[in-house]
């Protein structure tokens, strides 16, 4: 059975601007900044100091923890500090600064670890533990320990093409340009799982991405690619597992309750990667646009690059940007300094100017139009979140299941009073697990 | 040295919809029944409407003025208040009275309690509830449209013939006398100044819908309650079908299904309890007209219902997405 999920908004999806810019590679900066923590879970510890010589794909840090993946120098070159330095969550990290020599010296140990067929599922996930990969669409979290806790559990595995976000390209120009790659990791996948079959989900707006995916399979295959309807957050793995599947994910679960798992295009691609070439995770795609931008750019980037370099690389900025954003414009995280790096989650860099920019003044007050619940596409009242938060009612917040919200951004999106709708949704969340670790 | 940044918490874009643009859309709905009102009753009609709103936006400007409040004129939604006031009132009504209503509804239903969005009751609807109660049926002198008669000049009207309303017949139990259906529909009926004609009505709720300013949940449940229940439980001497049409097309229902049961913060959030609101206003419409006793039902039955929203919404709450039960009531966490 198929249904679109309740909920869901038509933001302008300002994707014109790099829809059709071929993927750049940018070129190395002189100095790289590598946050000890590009994931979720356990922060990585430093297997390099001060003064040491790295190698291309040499691997700089790690961590024994099960969620944790390890880092790797992007190019070759001396680590010039171990400290902290901003990080693009907003916080400070300690991240290693390697001062790049140019000449991309390749870690001699790196080498291709021979065909899928030949290495066995085991292997196989050891190789996306040791080649640092991640969710790559922003959420981050380590691809080995996600499949290791859907291994038995899963009958689908649902390959997300569904960039929902406005302004994003870098998934679609990648399924456009690699193909092979995108479907290669989904190989890996399937053999990882024991399963004959996969799916590749695409927006209906991109239907020529799709097209360049089915170009490369063969005529007879178990991989299916679907053309899903664009609506925000159809990329949402809970939204795109209920589309294609019919079945919800339960609340607090993740999608193996239901049988499937998900992984970004460019997450697949990166495991096609590490696995035919030994490299490990060093480089991703990445948007640069919004209207603070000159030119608007799908790059290929080695994680570490400061944004500064980045925004450089563009031309420059047309105008003073008013707000610089990592990620997209719905989920991003606005950030405060353009020395902050781009990281493995990175998938777009924005700045919009000063008067594009919204600010609190425009805020006015709820009327209880409701609009909030009705594009909710977790079926939450977000208009009672508000008001429960702004209460302090910690009780209320939980039995309006506040944990569910996944932050997707739709009811500030749509207020027409303008509330801060999902940061007082954030704010309540903290303060329930506060009182909740005062209990 | 890096520009200066703005950093707030996602998301960083917004849709175009404001209030004021929202309630704009509904002043302009509101303007198709202005039209029939002033031509069948005289431009007395506009001068109640432009009085009633000017008394509203002004109450609302001194009271945000006097308490040191931030101004709230900007959001337009006095000025539905206004119109919405001036179109429950029969056309005799003297000015005095309007302004009375207009202080009422803004100051002591609405800002007394917060302003827009906190009030639990439709400001204009307790305004007309309070002439009416307060001050007796001795306003609501209605009078049959004279437009054929009037030279469109501003005159108090003084010989507006006064008339019973199409439900005032059918609270005698005859059917009304001279008025056909299609006078319902045009309104070449006496009755308030907004109410009269259900095709203007319509149109005006019809635009409402297209610009996504409402939905037809609230409005069709309402009317739809009235309609099933007069048409199965006709009083002796109606015909169902008569009765029905009748129900539906005359009195304050069109007017307080599209425009005043639809009012945002005075009716549920959740879709659920919008049909909870809406069947409720319908039912009790129908009892206050059958055996209320007044002959027109509407008023009392969405201020009733207005009590009610808070609790509607906690009963309608939708599914939550992954909840495991079916019927809302448990689809919440509990510990």
């Amino acid at each position: 059975m198929l249904f679109r999920f309740r909920g869901g908004v038509h933001p302008d999806d300002n994707k014109a601007q790099t829809m059709h810019k071929h993927i750049e590679p940018l070129p190395p900066p002189e100095y790289l900044v590598l946050p000890l923590s590009m994931h979720s879970g356990a922060q990585c510890e430093p297997l390099v100091v001060m003064g040491d010589l790295v190698f291309y794909g040499q691997k700089i840090a790690d961590s024994a923890a099960p969620v944790s993946a390890p880092i790797h120098s992007p190019v070759s070159g001396r680590v010039e500090a171990v400290e902290p330095r901003p990080h693009p969550a907003g916080s400070l990290v300690v991240s290693i600064i390697i001062k790049n020599d140019g000449l991309d010296t390749p870690d001699p140990k790196l080498s291709p670890y021979g065909s899928v067929e030949s290495l066995t599922p085991e292997e196989l996930l050891s190789i996306i533990r040791e080649t640092g990969i991640v969710g790559m669409s922003g959420s981050s979290y380590p691809t080995h320990a996600k499949i290791r806790s859907a291994l038995g559990k899963v009958h689908t595995i649902l390959i997300n093409g569904c960039e929902c976000e406005p302004y994003v390209t870098s998934d679609f120009r990648l399924m456009l340009e690699a193909p092979e790659e995108v479907v290669g990791g989904l190989k890996v996948l399937m053999k990882i799982f024991g399963l004959g079959s996969g799916i590749i989900a695409v927006e209906s707006n991109m239907h020529i991405a799709a097209e360049s995916i089915r170009k490369t399979l063969p005529r007879r295959t178990d991989i299916q690619v679907r053309t899903v309807p664009a609506r925000y957050p159809q990329g949402s793995e809970r939204q795109l597992v209920a589309y294609v599947t019919g079945r919800e994910v339960p609340a607090g679960s993740f999608p193996p309750a239901v049988g499937c798992v998900v992984f970004n295009v460019e997450t697949a691609a990166a495991i096609h990667r590490a696995v035919t070439t030994g490299l490990p995770l060093i480089r991703r795609v990445v948007t640069v646009s919004g209207n603070a931008v000159s030119n608007a750019k799908n790059l290929l980037i080695r994680i570490g690059t400061p944004m500064e370099t980045v925004f450089a690389a563009t031309g420059g900025f047309r105008e003073a940007p008013g707000k610089v954003i990592m990620g997209g414009p719905m989920t991003g995280v606005a950030q405060f300094d353009l020395k902050t790096p781009i990281v493995k989650g990175s998938n777009a860099l924005l700045a919009f100017s000063r008067s594009e920019v919204y600010t609190t003044r425009d805020r006015t007050t709820c009327i209880r139009c409701g609009k909030c619940v009705r594009v909710c596409p977790m079926k939450l009242e977000p208009i009672y979140l508000y008001t429960y938060e702004r209460i302090n009612r910690c009780d209320l917040l939980e039995r309006y299941r506040i944990s569910d919200c996944i932050e997707c951004g739709n009811c500030s999106y749509i207020c027409p009073g303008r509330l801060h709708l999902v940061h007082s949704i954030r704010t309540g969340k903290q303060k329930l697990a506060e009182t909740e670790g005062r209990q | 040295m890096d520009p200066l940044l703005l950093v707030s918490s996602s998301p960083h874009i917004r849709s175009d919809e404001n209030t004021r643009a929202i309630m704009s859309d509904v002043i302009v709905a509101l303007c198709f029944p202005l039209v029939i009102s002033v031509y069948y009753f005289g431009v007395k009609a506009l001068y109640l409407t432009l009085l009633s709103v000017a008394c509203c936006v002004a109450f609302e400007f001194l009271y945000r003025k006097m308490l040191r409040k931030p101004g709230t004129v900007g959001d337009f939604s006095a000025v539905i208040t206004g119109m919405l006031l001036a179109y429950t009132l029969p056309v005799a009504v003297p000015y005095w009275s309007v302004a009375a209503g207009a202080f009422f509804a803004i100051v002591i239903v609405k800002q007394l309690y917060g302003g827009l969005g906190k009030n639990f009751m439709n400001p204009a609807l307790a305004g007309r509830a309070f002439l009416s109660l307060s001050f007796g049926l001795g306003i609501f002198q209605w009078t049959k449209p004279t437009f054929l008669d009037s030279d469109f000049s501003f005159v108090n009207m003084p010989d507006a013939v006064a008339s019973p309303t199409p439900l005032g017949f059918l609270k005698q139990g005859v059917l009304p006398e001279g008025m056909e259906l299609q006078d319902l529909l045009f309104g070449e009926i006496a009755g308030c100044l907004g109410e009269t004609s259900a095709i203007a009505l319509l149109l005006g709720g019809l635009y409402l819908v297209v610009r996504k300013v409402i939905t037809p949940r609230i409005p069709l449940c309402f009317i739809g309650t009235v309609a099933v229940l007069s048409f199965l439980f006709p009083p002796g001497g109606f015909t169902g079908v008569e009765y029905m049409l009748y129900n539906i097309l005359s009195g304050g229902l069109m007017l307080g299904a599209i425009f005043m049961a639809t009012d945002y913060t005075t009716s549920p959030v959740t879709n659920l309890g919008q049909v909870f609101f809406a069947v409720g206003c319908g039912l009790l419409t129908v009892l206050i007209r059958r055996f209320g006793g007044m002959p027109e039902g509407v008023c009392f039955a969405i201020l009733l219902m207005n009590t009610a929203v808070w609790f509607l919404d906690k009963i309608g709450r939708p599914r939550r997405f992954g909840a495991k039960s079916l019927w809302p009531f448990g689809g919440e966490a509990k510990k």
